[in-house]
């Protein structure tokens, strides 16, 4: 009887040892849908850094209307909440790793560590925000800062959503629902930790270095 | 990229099929190999601060530049597992992400920005 199986497109992945629904690519749907959500935010983040290098050196349509954002930068404090997202990359990723072992100890102790790092940034940024609003700057101020805080807010509440994203894996290892083999659903939420890494890379070097 | 240059060491890079340990993982990377990866991630995010402190000329955007993509490469080649991954999700990302390109640097162009 001839061999009916199909070869997969791709040649086998170590990814492929998890489990999941038999689907027609033989890839976890799940997966691919966060990869194309993930390639659809490029898409959005690219606008909001697009119009804030449009808008940042715009003249003020009413004259003497607050500072510039860029005029109040604090590179050394924003260099350290930099560091501070960096480091929970890779707290993500030893939790990724942990749960892939089946160390649930590990799992809930790197969430945890990923959450409260990401607390760190977000409280970072709203001391951030405080300081420009004393400065003068809102987000009706002038375009320059409507620009910069629809750019950074919208990274701060994908952050934040992170974080809950965080919290409800750590609650669901803990009351023991999360195991070897429903891992994926660390992973899937590792590619979402790690993109709003990634954007803020993009955001600390474009929006806060350049000149 | 050759991502391997950060974590070549025999003992930081997993095999397939090798078995799961306790300081390692079946993704590609031990644990030691990650945070070596973020340790060199930290020392790049150091010299691009650098550039506020010292003054590098014309060279410093094109170097925050470069820095930015190093950076950028290998969170996602290594920490979201691109490397060891199937090339469909490779390819939908870079699906969104060249098209973020080839369409804001244009308007960027088109709006006299550079």
């Amino acid at each position: 009887m001839a061999d009916t199986t199909v070869a997969p497109a791709y040649g086998p992945t170590e990814w492929d040892e998890v489990e999941h629904m038999p689907t027609s690519t033989g890839l976890s749907n799940v997966k691919i849908t966060m990869w194309a959500f993930l390639g659809s935010e490029c898409l959005l983040f690219g606008s909001l850094i697009s119009t804030y290098l449009l808008d940042r050196n715009k003249p003020d349509l009413i004259p003497g209307s607050g500072p510039k954002a860029s005029t109040l930068f604090d590179i050394p404090f924003t260099s350290v909440s930099s560091f501070v997202l960096l480091m929970s990359s890779m707290t993500m990723v030893l939790a990724v790793s942990a749960i892939a072992r089946g160390n649930q100890e590990r799992t809930r102790l790197w969430l945890a560590t990923t959450a409260a790092l990401g607390a760190t940034f977000i409280a970072g940024q709203v001391y951030e925000f405080t300081v420009f609003y004393r400065e003068g700057l809102g987000y009706t101020t002038n375009i320059s800062g409507s620009a910069f805080f629809t750019l950074t807010g919208f990274h701060g509440i994908h952050v934040t959503l992170g974080i809950v994203m965080l919290a409800t894996l750590w609650y669901l290892s803990k009351a023991g629902h999360l195991t070897r083999e429903n891992a994926e659903s660390v992973e899937i939420v590792g590619l979402y930790w790690h993109f709003v890494d990634i954007v803020w890379v993009v955001i600390f070097t474009v929006v806060y270095l350049i000149p | 990229m050759n991502t391997e240059a950060v974590a070549a060491s025999p003992e930081d890079v997993n095999t397939a099929g090798s078995p799961a340990e306790d300081h390692g993982s079946d993704h590609g990377y031990s644990d030691w190999g990650y945070i070596k990866i973020a340790l060199f991630l930290a020392l790049v995010t150091a010299i691009e601060v650098s550039t506020y402190f010292i003054d590098f000329g014309s060279i410093a955007t094109p170097m925050l530049i470069v820095l930015m993509i190093v950076k950028f490469a290998f969170v996602v080649a290594v920490f979201m597992h691109l490397k060891f991954d199937n090339p469909m999700f490779t390819k939908l990302f870079m699906l969104g992400l060249l098209g973020a390109v080839a369409i804001f640097i244009p308007v960027l162009l088109t709006f006299e920005y550079f």
